[in-house]
This record gives structure tokens, sequence and C-alpha cells, in this order.
């Protein structure tokens, strides 16, 4: 990783207080970074923390009920104590981010040029014209056919894949230096799929630009990523360059969810399962979260939080049996 | 092996647009000449895009939406012929299950009445014996009977999918359609369901037809496959035989696009070009030759038939022989590294395994 990452988290915690009075701890002590130009992979299931903490990012959380602390550092500014007013200036510029239901994040009253040019216009200003030509040259780029005739067009018009591609233009607006994808394939068909990822991976080419893509799917994150972070049940368990997290995991959980997935090799009779439920995050476990379902468990194990320990150069574990090839050897 | 169900020249046109005088301007050609068969106690996966008409032809095949066209037999017994009584007894041996568990309990009864409803409806088990046959349901599902007095939303996704699947078992069929089953299901609970399912097929001698996107899931689960494009079957084998040498030019693309959980897998992936054409217009000839890398003149004029090659491998594309050799197109990801093989082994063999094959510390 090199000397300065373009976004470092350093010691980021959630806690989310209800009306009820209960406070669950959505996100617990996440340190992360991502180099200019690198992608890394945030993964886990649903309620883990992946998109609260892209949230978080974005200052997308509603202020009345979500408390953070820590610091988001990013291009010189600590992001949890930016003003409403220059993050406005951050988002969609220099910070972007795609969500997984284009429908649903697309205004259906207004045509996608209009979206895509009112990006532009207010963080780049210029003519109306130029902004529009602009716009139809990200459609271009985004591979939608005949761009100058689908910008005038509304977003229900548009099939799946081609609203993802104008959310993924929408985004690359202002050259964005660090992109932040939540689920963005995950409701497109494998075809469609393959076509996003490949261009995902021309644009980052081309910009330089840094991903932090958010997904449950890791077969996307193998084709994808150079860095995966799992999280469960709030705090990141496991953290590898993308090889290694596949060839060698080091914390059970990733074990479980790489056994879990049907493969096209050999067809297993069974697959892995990972018996029992995500504890409730009202009231965390005391010791290591994921103890409970943890067919490696000792008794030590419940008693403290494990730690996030370097088990090799960049391969982190919050596992006190790793390395977990002595488990087995 | 005793063909169970039959499926022929079967169609259905939704009608999309109509004039003020209420006729018929245009139609979506969901499902346009579909003819399969299974065999009791296997699986046939149906798969293809969205809007290729695969839950259209579930749907049919249970007769919960009438078809155009085409016969569907079931058993022996021709299914379109059935009068209402006929075809409510027929629903004891046909069950769907859906993608979305949340939406297909229904939120104000409790599981065990959910469970009772079908016994009482087909009339299955006396009264007195149902509390009984539906903690009998509930173990067989993998919950544990007390949970019969709870409502579906104090459930998490997985289990409300047992209680569906539970449901579908009540009146104990002999085919389950499963339409997207574990779609909305995250890895972990994925894996135990379908786990489930085999299980389930292994012990009731139950036959699936799978609908699902997720090819990895189907090649894990399915004896045969039918690749559905624009309301047709495009192509037909033997799961195995369609993962190691897909044919039509749409099965090869789909099974090359699959991710897989391997950096740097060998694959030659074919990004298809051009947008999924409109099943309410679908273009003349072969309806995939708008996206085919192999397109030629013919392939724009003619329609393609379904042709069978003799080993159960039927191929609907002109260019079945000339088309370069499929090898090396579906993903490769060389299994696991040894190590993970014994952890994953380990991990699934439960905490004795683990404990006794590692003691190191």
């Amino acid at each position: 990783m090199s000397a300065s990452p373009l976004i470092e988290i350093k010691d980021l915690r959630i806690r989310f207080h209800g009306d009820d009075g209960r406070v669950t701890h959505a996100v617990d002590s996440v340190d992360l970074s991502v180099a200019n130009g690198a992608t890394l992979g945030l993964v886990g299931e649903s309620g883990c923390g992946k998109s609260v903490t892209s949230l978080a990012i974005m200052g997308l959380l509603p202020k009345q009920s979500a408390e953070i602390t820590g610091a988001i550092r990013f291009d010189g500014f600590d992001l949890l104590t930016t003003p409403d007013q220059t993050l406005r200036d951050l988002r969609g510029n220099r910070l972007a981010m795609i969500f997984q239901e284009p429908m649903t994040s697309l205004n259906p009253s207004f045509t996608i040029g209009d979206q895509i040019i009112e990006t532009i216009l207010r963080h780049r200003g210029g003519s109306r014209k130029s902004a529009r030509d602009r716009a139809i040259d990200l459609l271009r780029r985004v591979h939608i056919p005949s761009p100058e005739r689908r910008i005038d067009e509304y977003p229900h018009k548009l099939s799946g894949g081609m609203r993802q591609r104008v959310m993924i233009a929408m985004a690359l607006a202002c050259d964005p230096r660090l992109l932040i994808a939540d689920e963005p394939t995950t409701a497109l068909d494998v075809t469609l799929q393959a076509q996003i990822l490949e261009l995902m991976r021309e644009l980052k080419a081309a910009s330089g630009a840094a991903i932090i893509l958010i997904t449950h799917d890791l077969g996307v994150v193998a084709e994808v990523c150079d860095e995966v972070a799992v999280m469960y049940a709030g705090e990141i368990v496991e953290r590898a360059p993308v090889d290694e997290l596949f060839s060698a995991p080091q914390h059970p959980y990733t074990v479980g969810l790489l056994g879990s997935i049907p493969r096209l090799d050999h067809r297993a009779e069974q697959l892995a399962t990972i018996e029992g439920m995500v504890p409730n995050m009202a009231q965390p476990p005391a010791g290591c979260r994921f103890a409970a379902r943890c067919p490696f468990a000792l008794d030590a194990c419940t008693r403290a939080p494990p730690p996030l320990l370097e088990v090799s150069p960049g391969h982190l574990s919050r596992c006190i049996r790793a390395p977990l090839e002595l488990l087995v050897s | 092996m005793t063909t169970l169900l039959e499926v022929n020249g079967l169609v259905k046109h939704f009608v999309a647009e109509r004039s003020l005088l209420g006729r018929a301007l245009a139609h979506v050609k969901a499902v346009d000449g579909v003819s399969f068969s299974l065999e009791a106690g296997k699986t046939l996966a149906l798969v293809g895009e969205s809007g290729c008409g695969k839950s259209t032809v579930s749907r049919l095949v249970l007769r919960l939406i009438e078809p155009d066209a085409g016969t569907v037999r079931f058993d022996g017994r021709d299914l379109l012929s059935l009068d209402a009584n006929a075809l409510r007894a027929f629903r004891r041996e046909a069950q769907i299950i859906f993608q979305d568990p949340y939406a297909s309990l229904n939120p104000r009864m409790t599981v065990g009445q959910i469970l009772t409803e079908p016994l009482a409806l087909h009339d299955l088990v006396p009264p007195a014996r149902r509390t009984e046959r539906v903690a009998e349901l509930l173990r067989l599902v993998g919950l544990e009977p007390r949970l019969s007095r709870r409502y579906p939303h104090e459930f998490s996704g997985g289990q409300r999918q047992r209680i569906a699947i539970a449901r579908a078992l009540a009146v104990e069929p002999k085919l389950i359609i499963c339409d997207e089953p574990v779609s909305a299901l995250d890895v972990s609970i994925r894996s135990q369901i379908l786990n489930l399912l085999r299980e389930l097929q292994d012990r009731l001698g139950l036959a699936y037809i799978f609908v699902s996107h997720d090819l990895a899931v189907v090649k894990h689960i399915a004896d045969h496959v039918a690749v559905m494009n624009l309301g047709q079957i495009v192509e037909t084998a033997e799961a195995d035989a369609l993962f190691a040498a897909p044919r039509h030019p749409y099965s090869r693309a789909l099974l090359s696009a699959i991710p897989v959980p391997k950096p740097q897998a060998k694959r030659s992936r074919i990004v298809l070009q051009g947008e999924i054409p409109s099943a309410l217009n679908p273009p003349p000839g072969c309806r995939f030759h708008t996206r085919c890398p192999y397109v030629i003149e013919r392939c724009r004029r003619e329609m393609p038939q379904l042709m069978p090659d003799g080993t159960g491998h039927a191929t609907a594309c002109h260019r079945t022989s000339d088309v370069p050799s499929s090898a090396a197109i579906v993903p490769m990801d060389g299994g696991f590294s040894p190590v993970l093989e014994k952890l994953v082994a380990a991990f699934s063999g439960g905490s004795e395994a683990a404990r006794s094959g590692g003691v190191s510390s």
C-alpha cells in the first residue's frame, strides 16, 4: 500500500439510537484504507454493516439517530467533521456512489440527460450545451447505444442494465477519485453483470479512480478486487489481498462463506453451512462475535474480543486460532 | 424411470396493448412453443435472463395461468382438460415455492395455521392428528416444532423459506416448482436451503423444476437443464454435459459469464453486445441473432428448431456443427487449495473434527 492512501478510515464506530431507546451497534472499530487506483471489496452478509460503512463515508446517515465516531480521512478532509456545504461539493464530484437499485436512485420525472447534466453543472459549471455534450460522451463511454437519442429518455424507458449504466455514467460525470459501488450488479442477469464488471474495470484503468465494491458475491470479488475486507456483525474479521483470501483464508467465517458457494468444478454432495444466527447487535457478545457459530471456537474465544492481528504481511485476521492451517495440519 | 411431466408446444402470449374497443393490438410472446419432460425424482433447471419466460413456464405447468396452446401431461393425465375439482386434486401433487419468502406467507397466520391449512383443505389428516403432522413437517425442514405458534415476521429469511418448503411438503407432492428459491437469501443461508432441497429429494423422491438465474446453483442442483431465450428453449441437456460443453451461442455466453470465486480464473468470457430484444416484438429468424457473435444470413430469416443429437443433448442453432469448439468456455475455478479443502471439511465436520484434528496449541 502506498504511503498516503486516498481514503483512510480509523476506528469507525456507528451506533443507531432507536425510538425505543435501544442502541444498535452497527459498525465497530473499522479500520480501512484504499490506495489510488485500487479496488477494495467489502464483503459480508445482510446486516453486517458494509452498507452502513459506505453511507458513513458519503455522509448520508441520518444525524438524529446515527452516532458516528472515529475518522474518515479523504483527500485532506475528515469527512466526519466536514461541514455539510463542503460535503455537498465533494459528493458527486470527487466522491461518487452507485446503488443496487437503479430504478429507485434515478428520478422518474426527469430525463436521464437532465439528471447527468445537473451533476455536471452543479460541480463544474459551464454552459448547458457543453454539459450536454459531456453527458452524451459519458453515455457513450458506458456503452449506451445511440446516446444522442437516449439522453432525452426517461428512466422507465430503459432496461435494468441500461439504468445501471446511466447510474455509472452519472457517478463518473466529474471524474471521481473514489467510487463506492454498493451491490452494483446484484439486480442484474449474469450477462449484464459481465458487461458492468467489464465496464468498471475499463473505467478504473482509464481514470485511475479507487473503488470500494460492496457485495455479498465472492465470485464478483474474485474478479475485480485487489484487496478484500470481510465483515461480520459490524466488525472487520479478515482483511487480505484477494489471492490470499481465496487460497488461504484466516478467519473461520471466511472459510464458511467460501465453503457454502456451489462450485463449477466439482459437485459437492453437501455445501458447507454456517449454523446458528447473527448475534443481536443491541447486545453484542463479550468475546468473539462469531464464536457461537464457529466450529473452531475455544473457551477463550468467548471471554475477550479478539484483536485484528497480522497473520502474514498484509493479511489480518480477528481470530485467536489463526493461522488456521495449524488446525488441519 | 417414469416420466412424471410432459410438456408439449406450450404457448402463452400476454396482451400488451388493447384498442379502444378492447381488441388486442400487441402481444408479449412470453412462452412460444416450449416442450420438455421431467422424470420422477429428478431436477430440471430452467435458466435464462429476466424476461425469457422461465417463470411463466413454471406457472403454466401448474395451470396457475392458462396456456394459449400446447399440452401438459402429469402422471399420464392431461392437465388442461381437468375441471375445477380435478384441478384442486392435482394441486396436491404439484406445489410451488417462490423467491420471496416474505411475500409468500400470510403475515396474519401463525406457522401452525399456515401448515394446517393445506392439510384441512385436502382433508389429508384428521383434525386430531394435525398438530402432530405440523410438528413433523417442521422437523422435516429443520425447524423446531415449538415455533408453530409464531408468526412469519418473527423468522429470518432462510427460516421463512423453510416454512414455505414445509407448506409445499404438507400435501406430499410429487413435484415442487422452485422459482428462484434462494435468490433472496445470503450465501450461508442459501447453502442451507440447497442442502435441504437435496436431502428432501433423496428422502421423499421429489421432482423439482428449478427456476434460477444463478448458474453455479443450477450446476449444483440440477440433473437436466433447459436454457431459455425470449420464450423458447434454445438448448437442453444433462447438466454435466451442458456445463462441460455448451453448444448454443447463447448458452456459451451465459455460462462464460459466471463469476467464479477464484482470482485469475481461466476463462474466455463472451461479453454479449447489444440489448436483449423485447419479447413484444422478437426478431425474426433466430431470436438470438441480434446478439449472436456467429450470426449468418440464414439466422436472420429462418427460425432454428431444437434438434436432438441422440445423446439427450438438443440445440436450436443453425450453426451447431460449425461454431468453434466450446472447450474452456465455462470458467474453471480449479477447486480449493488443499489447505482450504481441509479447512472447509473441518468447518463442516463440526467442532469434534476440528478439535481432535487440530489440538496443536
